[in-house]
């Protein structure tokens, strides 16, 4: 996939590698490096996957590896949670009926 | 000359960053020593109650309705105690303009941040804060950089922290994403070096002193509404702000004799800077990681003092389980036709319990909610749980393990607001007060600040020091 110069993109870094990490991350997170991710037009045409500069919405050039073009929003409700339906349905019961108390 | 910008190198040059970023010069609150002049640094640094409630009201922000939940009143009745069953109010924060009582804390720190001729605006923070800031900053023409730990090592992202990315970008922000790791530290004091733009710090005197005025107004929506006080008000508790904001209004409204509670979710056992356990919690905020942490240390944050010092303001602190919070959740839908949260619901479930401790005549309020929406919402938040291979079912709140299983309450009476040991937590603030500051020796300023910090007494500061063998 090719973006044109102009176009509204996605870069990749690594902040900070392993070994460069704070003293006080616990393990598990120190196995892996610091990694970031910004948007902004890109400044020439380029393939995924290759080192290009960006300029963000506040006008800050970037560098780092293209990895998305029109970056896309797909978060959303999830899958359906059939278990929520049972607390309204008991709570409306417990409402209507009589008396619960200890 | 080149900068160090290693590690090492440019958290060497924090305090000059932050002293250019922020515009406050907090040695001249020090007294050398444990102590510090809190009330002066809010006064000299702060706004008039006044003076916030223009800057706000200049830009939509309080003024927020108070509802009350007559049905879960009800509903908190069929299950409490003959008698008890206090009246539940909320006060409806999410109707400010970006959705939350953030809103209040961004509208002043950007309006200062523009007074004081910075170009943009600058706040770490995966929450609703960055969405508040990003839409302050768009209504005063500044920009806004929103800094997020949003992912963890597989790219694999919180949808509530997609969700508050989308918001900041709708409102012309940009935003940084990071993977787990308190590095993001790193990467937000590298953007002010690079920029120079203000630090929207999520605890500097402007951002505390804004949440004052939601405890004032609602103090006086009460007095008009019902002629008088509540009598128990709940915070969700995190960094500490909300609380603190919120109390130091009611006090200046006269509502001294109100009840303040802390309330957060109860996620113990999770690391929150552990790049395995970070889709494991459900909440990313709102919780005892930041919650316990913030109120037995404050000045963890991203500024020299933080302005949020929950310890002065609170009665009492409880907390809810995850499951607890998404019943009630979805409970306040089903019941008051109100979708907000989930994360500010956390109070909510915490005054669900506490309602039933107290008498009909009196009245408990949630003094915050949230908007919710894709990726908030609790069937994305739920979704996302189980698919992360947490187990989730119905059963005993108490059954709850943070990381491996969320308890959806069989039944509404199994909610319960389970109490910390406040004098636990006392003492552990007053511990890492003569720890992290390397202090032997007390002096009687010392020993008041204590007093006030904990609200404790002189003679609780003066056992505990005692316990730890410091001189007085």
């Amino acid at each position: 996939m090719k973006a044109n110069r102009g176009e509204w993109v996605k870069i990749y870094n690594i902040v900070l590698t392993s070994e460069e990490r704070a003293p006080q991350v616990p393990d598990d997170t120190r196995k892996v490096p610091l990694e970031s991710w910004v948007k902004g037009f890109i400044q020439s045409d380029a393939e995924i996957g290759q080192f290009v500069e960006v300029v963000t919405i506040t006008g800050r050039r970037v560098e780092g590896e293209l990895v998305e073009i029109n970056p896309a929003y797909t978060h959303n409700y999830g899958k359906f949670v059939p278990e929520l339906l049972q607390i309204g349905i008991q709570a409306r019961s417990i409402l209507a009926g009589g008396d619960v108390h200890e | 000359m080149s900068k160090d910008m290693s590690y090492q190198g440019l958290m060497a040059r924090r305090n000059e960053i932050m002293k250019q970023a922020v515009g406050i010069d907090y040695s001249i609150f020090e007294s050398g020593s444990i102590a510090f002049d809190y009330e002066k640094m809010m006064r000299e640094t702060g706004y008039t109650l006044e003076e916030m409630q223009k800057i706000q009201g200049d830009t939509g922000v309080g003024n927020t309705p108070v509802l009350e939940l007559k049905n879960l009143t009800a509903l908190a009745r069929k299950v409490a105690p003959k008698g008890k069953g206090a009246r539940i109010f909320i006060k409806d924060e999410a109707s400010n303009p970006s959705g939350s009582f953030k809103a209040r804390r961004a509208a002043n720190a950007v309006y200062h941040a523009k007074k004081l001729g910075y170009k943009g605006v600058i706040a770490a923070t995966s929450g609703n804060y960055g969405a508040a800031v990003a839409s302050q900053a768009a209504m005063h023409g500044l920009k806004c950089i929103i800094v997020q730990e949003c992912y963890d090592s597989k790219g694999v992202g919180q949808p509530e922290i997609i969700e508050k990315a989308r918001k900041c970008e709708a409102y012309g922000a940009e935003v940084v994403q990071l993977t787990v790791g308190p590095e993001l530290f790193y990467t937000f004091l590298k953007l002010l070096e690079e920029t120079g733009y203000f630090n929207a710090s999520l605890y500097t005197p402007f951002g505390i002193a804004g949440v004052e005025t939601l405890g004032y107004e609602l103090a006086i929506q009460f007095r008009e509404k019902i002629g008088r006080d509540p009598d128990v008000v709940v915070c969700t508790n995190a960094g500490g702000g909300n609380l603190t904001g919120t109390a130091r209004g009611l006090i200046k409204a006269g509502a001294e004799s109100v009840n303040v509670v802390g309330a957060s979710v109860n996620l113990q056992g999770l690391h929150m800077a552990s790049d395995e356990q970070f889709n494991k919690k459900s909440f990313t905020t709102g919780h005892t990681g930041f919650g316990m942490p913030f109120s037995t240390w404050p000045d963890r944050s991203d500024v020299p003092r933080s302005a949020a010092r929950p310890l002065r303001y609170m009665d009492r602190y409880v907390t809810v389980s995850q499951g607890e919070v998404f019943y009630m959740t979805e409970i306040l839908a089903q019941l008051e036709g109100l979708e907000r949260g989930p994360a500010g619901n956390t109070s909510l479930a915490a005054a669900f319990s506490i309602a039933q401790e107290l008498n009909e005549d009196q009245i408990i309020v949630v003094q915050e909610t949230e908007y919710t929406g894709a990726g908030k919402h609790i069937q994305a938040q739920l979704s996302f749980a189980r698919e992360n291979g947490i187990e989730i079912r119905f059963g005993n709140p108490e059954e709850e393990v943070p990381g491996q299983n969320i308890i959806l309450p069989n039944h509404p009476s199994l909610i319960k607001a389970r109490d910390f040991d406040m004098d636990k937590i006392r003492k552990s603030y007053i511990k890492n007060c003569l720890e992290i500051r390397g202090i032997e020796k007390i002096s009687d300023a010392d020993m008041d600040f204590l007093v006030q910090e904990t609200k404790s007494s002189y003679d609780f500061v003066k056992e505990s020091l005692a316990e730890r063998n410091i001189q007085l």
